[in-house]
Order: structure tokens, then sequence, then C-alpha cells
């Protein structure tokens, strides 16, 4: 490989051509501040504009400062990232970034969490001689969607947010708008987010530096709903959450925190705490049963039978298809998301098994997920206008409520889920990572289709953290092609191939987070650091090796539940309560036809 | 949830899609569409912005940022006699300032804004070359030079 030497605040260092000052200074332990630029190296994600000028450093025989983050060290280069003209240099950008952004850091939802904040404590800001001038600080109104609070008065115009929603997820919700102190990020003709097609996958929060962009927050309701005695509270926790929460409270990334969160949530008062884990299992009956058929009546003969089947755990993936491939809408597997099937069931089986009416039952999620907020406020997953989940509350509020119930998690002795939707296998732990949900389903596919014991539950081949992934698994003798895509990009990839004719796939799992549920924007803020991510891969894997029962089919509540309840999977009864169907969403500009 | 759909004139539609054709719909032609669409229209409705996107396959967010980025894209009609108040170096320093003043009272006009009959709209810009005439203002395609507040009300008179 090609390399370069250069010197860096007086010590020499080589690299790999093409590396950037920033990268090469932070090999050497330089931290160089930054502030527009974000990077999660592995998962093909970055922002580098080079706009904020945070970063500057002095490079000898250039007229200007150079931004470090965008610009190549070149051979016998000099760099100075200390010296007095780059340090006064970015104090005053950050200054004049401060100018326009409001100074209520108390009252804001990152505050401690804010890296404009720590930039200002870093730079020792006491005052700023851009204050108080003439400026105009921009006035937009805040937005309330179901996921995702818009504050654009505190939009620094990093443009993270548009890279991810551009970029990463290819929806096209967000770009910059206007010029000058006006300038934000928003949607077309700023219109509230509802009306865009933004899948509320939340990845913008996820990058959002400052609080331009947060979570809708209902701690404060889980609290009230908590303290009602006429209400009877049940918490279903998604698999990604306990490889993540830890987090939160100063844990290595990736410890698995299961029985220390369940007790949390005991400790909190829920009445009774349960898996999604559980209803994940349940999915996969589902959602496997219906793989089966399809493929059943593809191989006798039906050419017309809608493959390959896509998963539909992933609610922004749904968004997504519903908005950018609606006359695809046959394809997706109708199973709902594990969440919304928890849902369903809590306030079906078990309301009658505990005696409780729906309306004094209120159902809660902690999900990784921003966009679950928004899939439990979806009018078909309400019975006379009751939710079946009514609030989904992600990793960082739960970690929220834990703080501000006095609890203190490291400390907490382990417990366990209650019964009877608290039981669950591995299978439903790996639904937290891209390819999991698909290993779930060919775990159990396998030994349905041939009656058989797995030769090996691990299916190596459909792990890891590259977008497209593909594997062919040899169902004795019938060759199941699965696809993978994570990030939406990825299955806009795989669904324009489906669309040509070019897909030879079965069946493709999709998740919308890069990464899946792991990195959903619910999760603890990983702040760019993508070995987070991979530990909470890892973890995930880990959970569900230590899992004694590792198949779906083999969970024992799960088969108590169709004896007693459901009947056969995808049967009546699992159709009305188990299974959804999707809508065309998309904008279209046609002929007027009253007007001519 | 359902679809959203936004209907528009017939010849309308027809016309923006001709335009995006024949910039073979290529997204890194935006800017000649949208300015093409704009002679058209006289200015760029929202229901243009999302016929545009869907052509050219690009969100219409990024439509709507580049409309908003620059001055000369407006999203309100033009009138039927559009004002511009040169607002460039040697106008101002002539006084161009009071002279968009008194277009504002004459009319009761903020800059960016269209008369309610439909009539007139005001904007500025940055020279027309003419700065010989300083300060300067156009009204529609004709050029007034040498003007001052006192004049102002006479040059609409004309139009009405």
């Amino acid at each position: 490989m090609d390399t370069v030497k250069l010197t860096i605040d007086n010590r020499e260092v080589e690299v790999p051509k093409g590396t950037t000052i920033l990268k090469a200074a932070q090999s050497m332990g330089i931290d160089i501040p930054t502030l527009c630029h974000f990077e999660l190296e592995g998962l093909d994600i970055h922002n580098r504009p080079g706009g904020c000028r945070i970063c500057v450093v002095e490079v000898e025989k250039r007229r200007n400062l150079a931004p470090a983050c965008v610009t190549e060290c070149m051979e016998g280069m000099v760099v100075k990232t200390n010296s007095i003209r780059a340090i006064n240099a970015r104090k005053t950008v950050l200054e004049l970034i401060l100018s326009d952004h409001p100074a209520d850091c108390l009252q804001c939802a990152k505050n401690g969490r804010c890296e404009l904040q720590d930039l200002a404590a870093r730079f020792g800001i006491r005052e700023n001689p851009y204050m108080g001038g003439n400026h105009v600080q921009s006035q937009y109104q805040v937005e309330v969607s179901p996921s995702i609070i818009r504050d654009m008065n505190k939009c620094v115009m990093c443009r993270r947010c548009e890279t991810m929603c551009n970029e990463l997820q290819t929806v096209g919700a967000l770009s910059a708008i206007e010029r000058g102190f006006p300038a934000v990020v928003s949607t077309a003709f700023n219109q509230h987010l509802d009306h865009s097609p933004c899948t509320f996958c939340g990845q913008c929060v996820a990058v959002c530096p400052v609080g331009a962009l947060t979570e809708v927050d209902h701690t404060s309701k889980i609290i009230r709903a908590i303290a009602d005695p006429t209400k009877k509270t049940v918490v279903q926790v998604a698999p990604a959450v306990r490889v993540a929460l830890g987090e939160e409270f100063g844990m290595e990334p990736g410890t698995i925190v299961t029985g220390k969160l369940t007790a949390a949530l005991k400790a909190l008062g829920f009445d009774y705490v349960f898996d999604t884990d559980w209803s994940a299992d349940l999915t996969i009956m589902e959602e496997g049963t219906e793989l089966i058929g399809r493929l059943t009546r593809y191989l006798n003969g039906d050419k017309d039978v809608a493959l390959p089947i896509l998963t539909s755990c992933c609610p922004a993936w749904v968004n997504f298809f519903e908005h950018q491939f609606p006359e695809m809408r046959a394809l997706p597997s109708t199973a709902k998301s594990p969440q919304q099937m928890f849902g369903a069931i809590a306030k079906s089986y078990f309301a009658e098994k505990i005696n409780c009416k729906r309306e004094d039952m209120v159902s809660v999620s902690v999900m990784p997920c921003l966009a679950k907020k928004y899939e439990c406020s979806r009018d078909e997953f309400k019975v006379n206008g009751n939710p079946d989940v009514d609030y989904s509350i992600s990793t960082r509020e739960l970690a929220r409520l834990i703080k501000l119930a006095n609890i203190d998690f490291a400390s907490l002795p382990e417990a366990e889920f209650d019964s009877p939707l608290g039981e669950s296998t591995g299978a439903g732990v790996i639904f937290g990572t891209t390819g999991g949900v698909i290993e779930a389903a060919v775990r159990t596919a396998y030994e349905v289709i041939t009656k058989k014991p797995l030769p090996k539950i691990d299916f190596e081949e459909l792990r890891g953290l590259e977008g497209v992934r593909s594997a062919t698994i040899d169902v004795d003798g019938l060759k199941l092609n699965i696809g993978i895509a994570h990030g939406l990009r990825n299955a806009r990839k795989l669904l324009e191939d489906i669309k040509a004719g070019k897909c030879q796939f079965h069946a493709i799992e999709i998740m919308a987070c890069p990464g899946g549920c792991i990195d959903g924007a619910g999760q603890p803020l990983h702040h760019g650091n993508s070995d987070i991510i991979k530990a909470r891969w890892e973890a995930i894997y880990r959970a569900d090796k230590e899992m004694p029962i590792r198949k779906s089919h083999e969970n024992p509540s799960i088969q108590a539940i169709y004896k007693e309840y459901l009947g056969e999977p995808c049967g009546h009864k699992s159709h009305e309560l188990l299974h959804t169907h999707y809508f065309d969403r998309q904008t279209t500009v046609e002929v007027d036809v009253d007007k001519k | 949830m359902d679809k959203i759909i936004i209907k528009m004139k017939k010849e309308v539609r027809e016309k923006i899609i001709e335009i995006c054709n024949k910039f073979n719909n290529q997204p890194g032609e935006l800017i000649n569409v949208l300015h093409q669409t704009q002679d058209y229209l006289g200015y760029l409705p929202a229901e243009a912005q999302e016929l545009i996107a869907e052509c050219l396959h690009i969100p219409t967010a990024k439509v709507y940022g580049v409309v908003s980025f620059y001055a000369f894209f407006t999203m309100t009609p033009k009138g039927k006699h559009p004002i511009s108040v040169c607002l460039g170096t040697a106008c101002y320093v002539r006084g161009a300032e009071k002279v968009l003043d008194a277009f504002k009272k004459e009319l009761n006009l903020e800059v960016g804004q269209t008369t309610e009959d439909g009539e007139f709209s005001l904007t500025c810009l940055r020279c027309v070359g003419a700065c010989g005439l300083a300060p300067v203002a156009m009204v529609g395609d004709k050029v007034y030079g040498r003007l001052a507040p006192d004049m102002i009300k006479g040059i609409v008179a004309e139009y009405k």
C-alpha cells in the first residue's frame, strides 16, 4: 500500500495514501474536535461535508487553514493542530455557530449529550462576542410527529441527518432548505413529517449532534399509568435492548443485561414483565408457515405466487415500501411485527386470562426503535380506538425512567421474565440484528419441511454486517435462496432487482437500520463509534447460545398458545390477531379531470 | 394514510413533462428544468415541484431545497406587471432603498409579494447593467432610470 510521511504537532507519522489529517491525528492520539463530521466505519456511512470548520488546522506553506476532516495527508506535510491561529479560528467558528443557537441547554432534551454543548465546554466559552447583535435567529415551529420531534431553531446545518435520510436510507424526506440564517434541514415545503416520505426510522435522530432532532418522550405517561391503581401495566422488551441498555449505566458495550433489565422493570412497578422475544417466536411460527405455504405452492407449479417473501418485522421498512414501492406490497409477509403480535395477544389472550378489560390494560413496549412509536399508533393496530400497544419507549427513555426512579441498575439482582409471555428461545433473541429473523425462520422451516432435526443450529452464512448478503441453504435437497439487506439503500437495490426480474431469492430479510435493531435509533447514542455496534452484534449471538431452547417451534409456551387459543399457525384466529395488510402511500401528480 | 394524489391541469402537466424530457430527465439538469418551468408558469407551485421530482427521480425535498435556496425562484405567482427594483451597489448608493420604500408604500406590498388582484408583484435584483441610470427599476421589460421616490406614483399609474 502506498503511504505518505508527514509531521503533525512536531511528530512524524506514516499513513496510507488518502488518509485525512483527522484520521492520521487520531492514530497518534491527537484529538482534533469535529462537529459536522460523522462516520460509522465498517458500515460505509459517512458525512464529510467539511462545512462546519470546527476541525481547522494550520498546514505549513498553505495560505488558509485546512479542514482536517476532508484534507488528505500529503508527503512532507507539516501540520499544526494546536497553533494559536488554529485555536482562535476554531473558537471563532464555534462562537458564530452558537450565536445562531438557542442557549436553553438546561431544558433541552439533549442536555448532557449534546456535541455542541461539549465543544462549548471544551473551548471554555464564557461569553460570545457575536451575541446581542442584529443577527436574525431563525424562528421555526417545533414539530411533533408520532416518533420524532423537530426543533429546527437548534439545527446547526451539519447535514448529518440529510446524509442518513438520502444516502443511507434513500428515503429523501429531508434536504437542506433556504439560505443564510433561515437555512436548516427540512422536508419539502417545510411540511409536517407525516406528509413526507419519512419512514420514522429515526437514523436522523441517532446522529443529530444537538437537540434539533429528538424522540417523542413517553416517560411521564408511563409513570402515570404505573401509578394508576385501576390500570394493569404490561411491558414487553425487544431483543436488542438487552445488549445495549447497560451502556447507559457505564457498562461495556455488548454487556448482556437481561436479568437486571427485568429486575428494573419490576422495580419500576410494571404488573407484568414480558419479552418481545416470545412474540418473535410467534412471528416465526406465522411468517415461517407463510413462507412454507408460498414455497410449496411455487414448487407445485403455481407461478403467480408472491415470491420472494419479504420480512415485515421492521416498521420503518414497512413505511418504506408503502411509500416507495407500493406496487410490490403483496410480497412482504402479512405477519405483524413482534411488537404488534405481542400487543394483540396481551390485550386478548392474556387479558382474558387475568380477567382484565381491554381499556384497563396499558400495554408498553421497550424498543431500540423510534419507528415502533409510529407503528403502534397506526389505526389497523387499534380495536375501537384502543391501541394494542399504548406506548412504545426507546432504550434511552427506559434508562431515563430507571434513573428517575432512583434504581441503581448496576447493583440490581437479576430477575426472570414473567410467565406465560416471557418464555423465549435463542431464535427470538437474534431478531435483534441483521440476518437474525431469517436465521430464526430457517431453523424452524428446515425442521417443519424435512421433519428431521437440524444438523447444526448456527447458520454462520447468514450472519455478518455487509449491507447485502446472500446464502443458499440446503433444506434436504431443496435449495433455499436467501437474501438479506440492512439499511434501506440496500433494500432498494434488492427491490429494484425484483422489479427487473433479476432476483433469484425465495426469501429476503430487510431491516431499515444499519446492523439491524442493535443500531436502532432508540438505542444509546454511539456518536459514530462502530465498535459499539459490533459489540452489541456479538452479544446478540452470545445471548442466543446461552438459551436452552434455540428454535421457535420448540418454545413450550408458544406450543401451548396454539393448543389452547390460536389453533393452527396462519389459521383463522391467527389471521384475525396476528396478520395485517399494507397501504399505497405514494404521492403522485395526476391530471385534474374536473378542470380539464 | 392513503395515497396522496395531487391534481394538476392536463396542459400544465404535459408541458412540465415535456420540459423534463427535453433535459432527458437528468437530475443534474434540475436548475434548467426549474428555470423553464418558471418561465412557463411564472412561478414554481408545490405541485410543479412534486411533478419535477417524479420525472427526475429525485426527492421533492431536494427540489424544494434548490427552489428555496435561489432568490430567483419563487413559489408566489408574479403579478401581471412584475416590478423589480435594483439594489446593486450603484443604485443603492444613489438611493434605491428610498425608491423601493416608495413602491412598497404605493402598492402596500412587501418584497416577494403580489397584490391581491394579481396586477403587481415586487422583487429586488442586483444590477441590470444600467448603472449610469441609477437608481433603476424595471416594470416587466421596461427600464426606468434616474428614479426618485416622488416619481413612483406616476409609474404605477401607467399600468392601472
